[in-house]
């Protein structure tokens, strides 16, 4: 899959080894928070949260033997700003298998962001039942929320910044396992020499590498 | 994501293959929400629908309000009986001054051909054509494809043969321009009266229904419209039933795996026998449901993106 248009690599944050280890990690989190995992299930947010969520759940079983039943949770009607978008996202349609009644329901989306595809997602589910308890689990938490709404289980907080693109690649979607930070090409060559970065870089995690291709 | 790029649905006849793909990949996407514990979603909350419609209908104007219901856009249906047409308002002004409400959706079927193309001539909301004249029912052939793909799995190569009333018939109008567009095979039949001129540069015309039945992977049955029939076009419904009706020992002369398509209302006995109708080829009541899913399909469409493009 390449990137989109107008966009570079600023930074690679996970190859397929540590995106593996990553979800291997959330996965016993979310054991060590559920030990027998009954009662639990897990719904992914289309399109990327669905193979993650399968990805969990395996894991998951590997974990404590159970395996949690996976959901998927097509957002795109409860969208805020549907009316204001174009072209069409195309449905795809939820597909919840199970009654959510009294369970502990864990989302699972590859990035949060601003939070508003969280919020809609928790419309959703709640249309669909009464879970017990709805926790949120990410690949990546890239910051710029714009609702109160943090997550349960992050695979890798960074800082970015807000024009910056957080692209999860899945071998399911996308025929790799790669998660790519990039940034706006205009951002390069429109910039003066003397100007920096506009925003964001804050707070520099230990595994953060030079930027690539500056 | 695709671009949807029409502010109206006036017919099928202007629409690409993509277009109509579109359409039907968009209902088989909602189609899920109809079997929801909670059957509504909030995608066009805030939007107003007007369905307008001067001739009667029972399936079309339910399903229309049911999609836009689902959806959670607020909907008037005005049917005309008791309506202020009947005091002579034109069908303009009508518009005009439910237009002056701000809907953002005006819905209308009409006994003339070209009624809704009007109206997008003169207002400012979408319009959608629910069966103008005997001229197009888009939403009604693109349930018909909605069901033929989702049974077939597939409408390119498809046999599908139209036997009835082909004088009278939207539906039959707006089914030929999506499956060919679609790369069907059609083959039309009625009795020779009931042959719009000019229509077999469309699709082969056989006055014989043994012919168009054979070997065909679905059967579209059309209704014989008594109402808009002011001649003798046949005998008798009994000598049309013997010679166009279908039965089960013609449906029999079709794909063993036929699918029997009717759009509504049926006249039993007269076009199509009752055996075949209620027997286990018929897919009738799955294009009710079906409609439904065309018709949120379309109202998302229309409603629920924006104009204006957004990067």
């Amino acid at each position: 899959m390449s990137h989109p248009a107008g966009y570079l690599v600023r930074q690679e944050l996970m190859d397929r080894e540590r995106l593996a280890r990553t979800l291997a990690r959330m996965a016993h989190e979310i054991v060590e928070r559920h030990p027998d995992m009954a009662g639990a299930a897990l719904v992914g947010v289309r399109t990327r949260g669905v193979p993650l969520a399968l990805r969990l759940a395996g894991l998951v079983k590997a974990a404590c033997g159970v395996a949690p039943p996976v959901g998927a949770l097509d957002i795109t009607l409860y969208r805020d700003d549907l009316t204001m978008i174009a072209p069409h996202p195309v449905m795809k349609g939820t597909d919840i298998g199970f009654s959510i009644d009294h369970r502990t329901v864990v989302l699972v989306d590859d990035v949060l962001f601003t939070g508003r595809t969280v919020r809609a997602a928790l419309d959703e589910l709640v249309d669909f039942g009464r879970p017990a308890r709805i926790e949120l689990a990410v690949l990546v938490d890239r910051g710029h929320r714009e609702l109160p709404i943090r997550a349960d289980y992050v695979g890798k907080s960074l800082t970015t910044s807000r024009d910056d693109v957080v692209q999860v690649m899945l071998r399911e979607e996308d025929g790799q396992d790669r998660v790519v930070l990039l940034e706006k090409e205009r951002a390069r060559s429109a910039a003066g020499k003397g100007r920096k970065k506009p925003v964001g870089r804050r707070r520099g995690t230990g595994s953060r590498k030079k930027g690539k291709g500056k | 994501m695709k671009a949807y790029p029409h502010r109206h649905l006036l017919g099928i006849e202007e629409l690409s293959p993509e277009h109509v793909q579109t359409i039907l990949d968009t209902a088989d996407g909602l189609r899920e929400v109809l079997d929801r514990p909670i059957k509504k979603v909030p995608a066009l909350r805030g939007k107003t629908v007007v369905n307008l419609f001067y001739e009667p209908s029972t399936r079309t104007r339910a399903s229309f309000e049911v999609a836009e219901k689902v959806l959670s856009a607020d909907s008037l249906s005005i049917t005309t009986a008791t309506s202020s047409v009947q005091k002579g308002e034109t069908l303009l002004d009508t518009a005009r001054n439910l237009e002056a409400m701000n809907p953002d959706m005006i819905v209308i079927r009409h006994s003339s051909s070209g009624a809704p193309h009007f109206l997008a001539r003169h207002c400012r909301s979408a319009i959608v054509n629910a069966g103008d004249g005997a001229h197009e029912h888009p939403t009604q052939a693109l349930l018909d494809a909605l069901t033929l793909r989702q049974k077939k799995g597939r409408l390119k190569g498809l046999r599908v043969a139209i036997v009835g009333d082909l004088l009278h018939s939207r539906v039959m109008r707006s089914n030929v321009w999506l499956l060919t567009k679609m790369g069907a095979d059609v083959v039309l039949c009625a009795p020779p009266t009931l042959v719009p001129p000019g229509i077999e540069a469309l699709a082969p015309v056989t006055h014989r229904i043994d012919e168009a039945v054979e070997g065909a992977d679905a059967v579209m049955m059309l209704r014989i419209q008594r109402e808009r029939m002011t001649g003798g076009f046949y005998p008798s419904d009994r000598e049309y039933h013997l010679r166009f009706g279908l039965t089960a020992a013609r449906a029999a002369r079709a794909k063993k795996d036929v699918l029997i398509l009717h759009p509504g209302p049926m006249n039993r006995g007269v076009e199509i026998a009752s055996e075949v109708a209620d027997g286990p080829y018929s897919v009738i009541l799955d294009q009710v449901t079906n409609g439904v899913a065309v018709r949120m399909a379309v109202l998302y469409l229309l409603l629920g993106g924006s104009a204006e493009a957004v990067a």
